[in-house]
């Protein structure tokens, strides 16, 4: 019994890293956005040991001195080192971000795989639920989440993850929901799989691909919504470098024509968060199984 | 000189792994009044030659050479705005699947406005009496309501007709139909293919009719094409294809053809045909489903999608459900299988009333892993992200005690058993084929021995040369292992290759049951009667009795 097994062609199987290779090489766009990505994480790792200067060290002589080849990017109002200080708070805003979005990724898959796939009231009680979080103008509801909580990194934390929980999951409401019924979920109960088993292991993993490009574009709104809190004075304190802070206490000198003390942190957060945006689709790719063929 | 001319046509498609050759320079003529078929297997690059002579090609593929000619019209060369304008009006195209053709949002009948605006047969004033008139042409009953309707409103073939519709309001001279009838019920079938050889003729028009299907191609054109890897292989009329075939790819779906009187042997070809399989001995009934109902609560009154049926299926039995769409055999399979709980009944299975054990938890009920399913949507029915070798390893590590380090070995021995190649057991389902696929579900479904298999339509979705192999291969598993089978399928002619009794279902009820020939040469009920009769006709059927004699 020969059929179209023998006629065909075979088709080269590729792994994960050739798979990722070829997500890179075949889309520029993906290739500039994992450099841009490299770049921060090299930050953020290594902050301390490639900055040239302390970046706490305050030095009164050399305060409010415009960018220079000794100091790239200028000196703030205490005379500390602006390139030194935006590498150093990578580290920090980096960290927020994914721990934010890491907590709402988990509770949001949680509780929207339970709403699309079991449905009835549960579905109806989640939702309304997502609604009220999403009614709030989310950055005031994160506001009064940590004016009530505390001024800690912590609660940035949770506040940033609590305003993002209603976009993961009603994502994965929708994705689970489609697939509730699928050949491929009854296939899975035939095999003995119990419900549960059936939407964490067969379902769940198939709304990842949606899921990466929420992530990414999440990491960039997190980023600014850490940096927003504290450039109103909520969460990280100064003297601790951090971009939305450096923004803050240099806005005070834009005015007299000090633009770097503002400029390069905000320019950072820009970085930050174009890198994250453009990095969705790449990481879709590189999840997606069907890509590989 | 022909209407159509297609001279030396060449196809490519740009892919990840470079350039495929989809269509290899193929030459075919039409003349004017003629219907031609375009037979072929998936892949054969039949509706792609179709695709590029209306250049609707996808964004990757390119007409890579020779010379399409329409009433003197270089279409190759035709500028984007010529080819608008002869889309619809002169050259019309009906779809693969009405459904997906529409405009879900639209009304019907402004659909058909549409086209007829587009190219000026009609007016703002005139074009819904235009609409309903094209709705007339294809019987569609009660036009005037109807050009209200939305597609979803619709039966699929009260859908192919507004296609139809569509494609024949602005009176073209040729009419190309991509697979008009596949997922539609047997008797839609013959209806919309009736409509279609009507209209061609009461219009004059020529038509390519591009089809898997042989016999209905047989059926409905004057000349056949066969094509296979993006050639011709072989031309002519119908007769003379079925009755002497030239080329052995011909010979070979000729022989794949179901029809009457050939067993399912003799639809692989002659030379790969194994001897008639002994069949195991039925025994006293392994499964006894009495008074069984389902009852939906409708939002307009309750639905009653499977009123009460009766039947055995004994141990090594096979016994095949008939109905078309709607009729209640997708509702009962689930039942059996139990993924669904019944309103009311009872589920003897060796003598135990299943029906009592919720559907819910019946994953860790001791009888879960004696009755297993093989899916009808072959693609859909596989974890995207899963290996061959994982969907079938799921059964074995959930339901079995083998340990992992034998699981391995087991599942070399499924391959084995339904014939899979060992390197195609590492690929992902996107990977496989149809055929391949259906192997991978065989193997998924046997893995834990299970006593009764349910087989829902598993070879719908294939080629005729795959469903002969795919139909053999679960004709040699029933003499091996013994399983009992629910085959459950809207075609009769291949319910009765495989199975010893029949059961016809119409509206949720049962409404014949016999042996198998029984119900083939004598059927009582007027239903299967016309069941019997939709079905298309090889015009002659000697081509089994002459190889054998061969």
């Amino acid at each position: 019994m020969s059929d179209a097994t023998t006629s065909q062609v075979p088709v080269k199987q590729d792994g994960t890293l050739a798979h990722i290779g070829y997500v890179l090489r075949s889309n520029p766009v993906t290739l500039l956005a994992f450099a841009m990505f490299a770049i921060l994480l090299l930050a953020a790792v290594l902050g301390p040991v490639l900055a040239p200067y302390d970046p706490m060290e305050s030095n009164a002589a050399i305060a409010l001195q415009p960018p220079s080849p000794a100091h790239w990017f200028g000196t703030d109002n205490l005379g500390r080192d602006v390139f030194s200080r935006v590498i150093v708070a990578t580290r920090l805003d980096l960290a927020i971000s994914v721990a934010a979005v890491a907590l709402s990724f988990l509770i949001g898959s949680i509780l929207g795989s339970i709403a699309g796939y079991w449905g009835g009231w549960l579905d109806t009680v989640l939702n309304r639920l997502f609604d009220t979080i999403m009614a709030f103008p989310l950055f005031v509801l994160a506001m009064g989440i940590v004016a009530a909580l505390g001024n800690t990194v912590e609660n940035i934390v949770y506040a940033t993850a609590v305003i993002n929980i209603p976009f993961y999951a009603r994502l994965v409401r929708a994705e689970v929901n489609i697939r509730r019924d699928a050949g491929f979920a009854q296939a899975a109960k035939l095999a003995g799989n119990s419900d549960v088993r059936v939407l964490a292991l067969h379902i769940f993993p198939n709304a990842l691909p949606p899921m990466m490009v929420q992530v990414s574009l999440n990491l960039g709104w997190a980023i600014l919504n850490a940096a927003g809190l504290s450039f109103i004075g909520l969460g990280v304190r100064p003297p601790t470098a951090e971009w939305g802070i450096m923004v803050a206490e240099g806005a005070n000198f834009i005015v007299s024509g000090e633009w770097w003390l503002a400029f390069f942190p905000g320019f950072a957060l820009m970085f930050a968060v174009f890198t994250f945006n453009l990095l969705g689709d790449g990481l879709r790719d590189m999840v997606d199984p069907r890509q590989r063929s | 000189m022909s209407l159509l001319s297609i001279e030396v046509l060449k196809v490519s498609f740009s892919t990840r792994r470079g350039s495929v050759e989809a269509v290899r320079g193929i030459s075919l003529n039409l003349e004017k009044g003629e219907v031609l078929g375009i037979v072929g297997e998936s892949g054969s690059g039949k509706s792609v030659t179709s695709y590029a002579l209306m250049r609707l090609l996808e964004r990757n593929g390119r007409i890579s050479g020779g010379k399409l000619t329409y009433g003197g019209i270089d279409l190759r060369e035709a500028r984007e705005s010529t080819m608008r304008d002869l889309r619809g009006r002169e050259i019309s195209m009906i779809f693969q699947n009405p459904r997906a053709a529409l405009n879900p949002i639209r009304k019907v009948g402004h659909q058909i406005e549409d086209v007829l605006r587009r190219h000026a047969k009609a007016t703002r004033s005139s074009a819904r009496a235009e609409a309903i008139k094209a709705l007339e042409a294809v019987r569609i009953r009660d036009a005037q309501s109807r050009y209200n309707a939305y597609p979803f409103e619709l039966s699929g073939g009260m859908c192919q007709r507004i296609v139809i519709a569509i494609a024949l309001a602005c009176d073209p001279k040729l009419l190309i139909a991509d697979e008009p009838t596949t997922g539609l019920d047997i008797t839609t079938q013959k209806a919309v293919m009736d409509l279609i050889a009507e209209l061609i003729a009461e219009r004059d028009m020529s038509a390519m009719v591009i089809t898997h299907d042989l016999g209905l191609a047989a059926q409905y054109c004057n000349r056949l094409v066969v094509m296979k890897d993006g050639e011709v292989v072989e031309e002519g009329n119908p007769e003379a294809l079925f009755s002497r075939p030239q080329h052995p790819y011909t010979r070979k779906l000729v022989d794949a053809t179901p029809r009457p009187g050939a067993s399912v042997r003799q639809l692989l070809p002659l030379d790969l045909r194994p001897p008639e399989p002994r069949l195991p001995k039925v025994e006293a009934p392994l499964l006894e489903v009495r008074g069984l109902t389902k009852t939906y609560q409708g939002k307009s009154g309750p639905v009653h999608a499977v009123k009460g049926i009766s039947f055995d299926v004994g141990r090594g039995e096979s016994v095949g459900l008939v109905g078309e769409s709607g009729c209640g055999k997708s509702t009962t399979s689930s039942m059996l299988v139990r993924l669904l709980d019944p309103t009311s009944g009872e589920i003897l299975f060796n003598g135990r009333d299943l029906a009592k054990s919720p559907a819910k938890g019946f994953a860790r009920d001791p009888d879960r892993a004696r009755i297993q399913m093989v899916f009808q949507d072959a693609t859909d029915s596989f974890n995207p992200r899963h290996t061959a070798r994982q969907s079938i390893a799921e059964p074995l590590a959930r339901l079995t005690a083998i340990p992992k380090r034998e699981r391995a070995k087991r599942i070399d021995e499924l391959a084995e058993l339904v014939g899979l190649p060992q390197p195609l057991l590492d690929r992902f389902p996107h990977q496989l084929s149809g055929g391949q696929k259906a192997r991978v579900g065989i193997a998924r479904a046997i893995a834990v021995d299970p006593q009764f298999l349910i087989l829902d339509e598993p070879t719908a979705a294939l080629d005729v040369s795959i469903q002969a192999i795919v139909l053999n291969l679960l004709v040699d598993l029933r003499t091996k292992l013994g399983i009992s089978y629910l085959f459950v399928s809207h075609d009769l002619h291949v319910v009765r290759l495989l199975c010893d009794r029949v059961i016809v279902m119409r509206d949720g009820e049962i409404v014949e049951e016999g042996t198998a020939a029984e119900v083939m040469e004598s059927p009582s009920h007027p239903y299967t009667r016309e069941l019997l009769a939709a079905a298309p006709k090889p015009p002659v059927t000697v081509t089994a009795e002459r190889s054998a004699a061969e």
